[in-house]
């Protein structure tokens, strides 16, 4: 078998396959070799278990004090909360956006350029600002009264700090800050649906409400989810900042935990194990929607169990020895159709 | 009244109030005046074929009947209501969205890119309106769409997404859908465009057919074959103008304008 068969073959006889005649042999040739490929694995591995070893050899890490305040009651609390913040701003900051949004893109000037002052404000400003501005609201505003403007009747008044608690005040930095992110999410998922489609459904005699909800929105989501995605695990992150208020989350627990014992790194790993393992549960979720709001976009639905087993092929490759040869994979393709 | 009016075409011999009746319609685009006085009117159960030459106001003209667009000036009644306002004492008033869509109902348009809702199956885009516009039980609708994929020829891909259909079958399902509404007049705007040439056949076919079930049509298009056989007139127009009109195998076959001539011998 040398290397100048197959082209005679293929030119003597013409296309391949076709007269019947005996295959070419497999092309064994010397493969390029990568010897920077093993160079650059070695030193990341050097630097990585040096670092590893150092860490773990260090007498400060306190693997004990890790796993006592890994599953403690003040941990576990803050963990809820946690979690109880990051969904009820993602929902208010998803309904609310999508309300802004829709503001954003009305024909009605008033309700556009309010909806585009409020995405100003509270996209321009920092989320710490916001949260402390919030958290100090009833120093700024020390009564909250229901009545009529440039009157004196009132209905309802309230003092501020009784209706705005620590933990209100954390989620409604959170979900006005989310909403302005949110809002222009929306926008850009709405705007990225073919607009034959908002005629398809009008020549139907569909109202434009109903073409927003039944028609332009589904689309959209498809565009919103992925970035909304990353908004709620920027989210989840995002509430450690409500420690500055004292909001009793995951983050302000185990910081009054440290400040009062001085373990810091040891708390702290505690808390990364819980925001890493909150967010990779996340992305379940994530993929669920991705999937529901993809429905017609690809010729083949992908579900959960095949994305898994092309994910474990694509890691599980065949060793060198069983590794289909380039002509054993074409004849089983040919053979398959 | 045909005579009084220029550039009518010569059908409204019938005492019955024309299906689509259009006077001296006026659009323009910024400065762009697209359409420059169109008059027309469409007896029921005809079929009319919108030929000329791209930029010659042919699709704007079918838009307007549905209210996609709005007209400068003119006048366009569908089963003899005004299109887009209400005439009271005289005096026109701007319908609501609502009752624009309401208008709209009675006019099934097929558009050039399909316009199928991707997130939804064949069979899901045939009932979207009967069940969400005309508030009409499933069970029923779905019947009844199967009914009409059936007419269509695709009866089998009722459980398919648009993306897994070829354009032709898209077509098809848009026309199922369009009719689905249970429309008095169809409007076709290019509808075998943006097929292969293979797949144009079976959509005209499911128009043929439609015609011959008696329903009033519409028709942009540039398949002068389907506009000599099925269409009842033919209607050229340029430059925002009807150029001519009348019996297809008359301007078709033996165009008496020089315009149309000129487009013929470039199409043909």
């Amino acid at each position: 078998m040398t290397a100048t068969q197959p082209s005679a073959t293929a030119a003597s006889e013409g296309p391949q396959g076709s007269s019947g005649a005996a295959r070419p042999g497999p092309i064994e040739a010397v493969p390029v070799r990568h010897p920077g490929r093993w160079i650059a694995a070695i030193v990341v591995l050097v630097i990585g278990i040096g670092s590893l070893s150092s860490i773990l050899q260090n007498p400060n890490l306190d693997l004990e004090t890790v796993g006592e305040y890994l599953f403690k009651p003040l941990t576990l609390n803050g963990v809820l909360i946690t979690i109880w913040l990051t969904v009820a701003s993602m929902i208010m900051g998803v309904f609310g956006g999508i309300l802004v949004a829709v503001m954003r893109l009305s024909p009605n000037p008033v309700l556009s350029v309010a909806a585009m002052l409020f995405i100003w404000v509270f996209r321009g400003t920092p989320l710490l600002l916001q949260l402390i501005f919030w958290g100090f609201i009833g120093a700024f505003i020390p009564k909250i009264v229901v009545g009529i403007p440039f009157t004196s009747i009132e209905f309802w008044s309230f003092t501020t700090s009784d209706l705005i608690p620590a933990t209100v005040a954390a989620l409604l930095a959170l979900g006005l800050n989310e909403m302005a992110y949110a809002a222009e999410i929306v926008r850009a998922g709405i705007q990225s649906v073919d607009p034959g489609q908002t005629e398809a459904a009008h020549s139907l005699g569909m109202s434009p409400a109903k073409t927003l909800r039944r028609i332009v929105l589904p689309q959209a989501m498809r565009v919103i989810i992925p970035p909304m995605g990353n908004e709620t695990i920027t989210m989840l992150k995002s509430t450690s900042l409500v420690a500055i208020v004292a909001g009793d989350d995951l983050m302000s627990n185990i910081r009054e935990a440290y400040t009062q014992n001085y373990k810091i790194i040891p708390l702290l790993i505690v808390a990364a194990i819980w925001y890493l393992a909150l967010t990779s549960i996340l992305s379940i979720p994530q993929m669920w929607l991705e999937r529901r709001y993809g429905r017609g976009f690809s010729a083949i639905r992908p579900t959960l169990g095949s994305r898994v087993s092309t994910f474990t092929q694509s890691i599980a490759l065949p060793s060198r020895a069983t590794r289909p040869t380039r002509t054993e994979r074409a004849s089983k393709k040919e053979s398959a159709s | 009244m045909t005579a009084t009016i220029p550039q009518v075409t010569p059908l409204a011999a019938t005492s019955d109030r024309p299906m689509v009746e259009a006077v001296e319609v006026h659009k323009r685009f910024g400065s762009l005046e697209v359409l420059k006085g169109i008059t027309m009117s469409v007896e029921r159960g005809q079929v009319v074929c919108l030929l000329g030459p791209s930029g010659s106001g042919k699709s704007t003209f079918l838009r307007c009947i549905n209210h996609l667009e709005q007209i400068d000036a003119g006048m366009i009644r569908v089963a003899g209501e005004t299109v887009g306002y209400r005439e009271k004492d005289g005096k026109l008033y701007e319908l609501r969205e609502k009752e624009v869509a309401a208008q709209r109902r009675k006019v099934g348009m097929v558009f050039q890119r399909f316009n199928l809702f991707p997130h939804m199956t064949a069979l899901e885009n045939v009932m979207e309106a009967p069940v969400q516009v005309a508030g009409r039980s499933r069970s029923q609708t779905r019947e009844q769409a199967m009914a009409l994929l059936g007419q269509v020829g695709l009866a089998e891909k009722a459980a398919t997404y648009p993306a897994q259909l070829s354009g032709g079958q898209q077509q098809r399902v848009a026309i199922a859908r369009a009719l689905a509404m249970e429309p008095e007049v169809m409007l076709f705007d290019e509808p075998t465009s943006a097929l292969d040439p293979e797949l144009v056949g079976d959509v005209l076919d499911v128009m043929r057919r439609l015609a011959e079930s008696g329903m009033t049509m519409i028709v942009v298009t540039h398949e002068i074959g389907f506009a000599r056989e099925v269409g009842d007139v033919a209607v050229f127009m340029d430059g925002g103008v009807v150029v001519e009109a009348g019996d297809p195998a008359q301007v078709l076959g033996d165009p008496r304008e020089e315009r149309t001539r000129s487009f013929l011998s470039k199409v043909l």
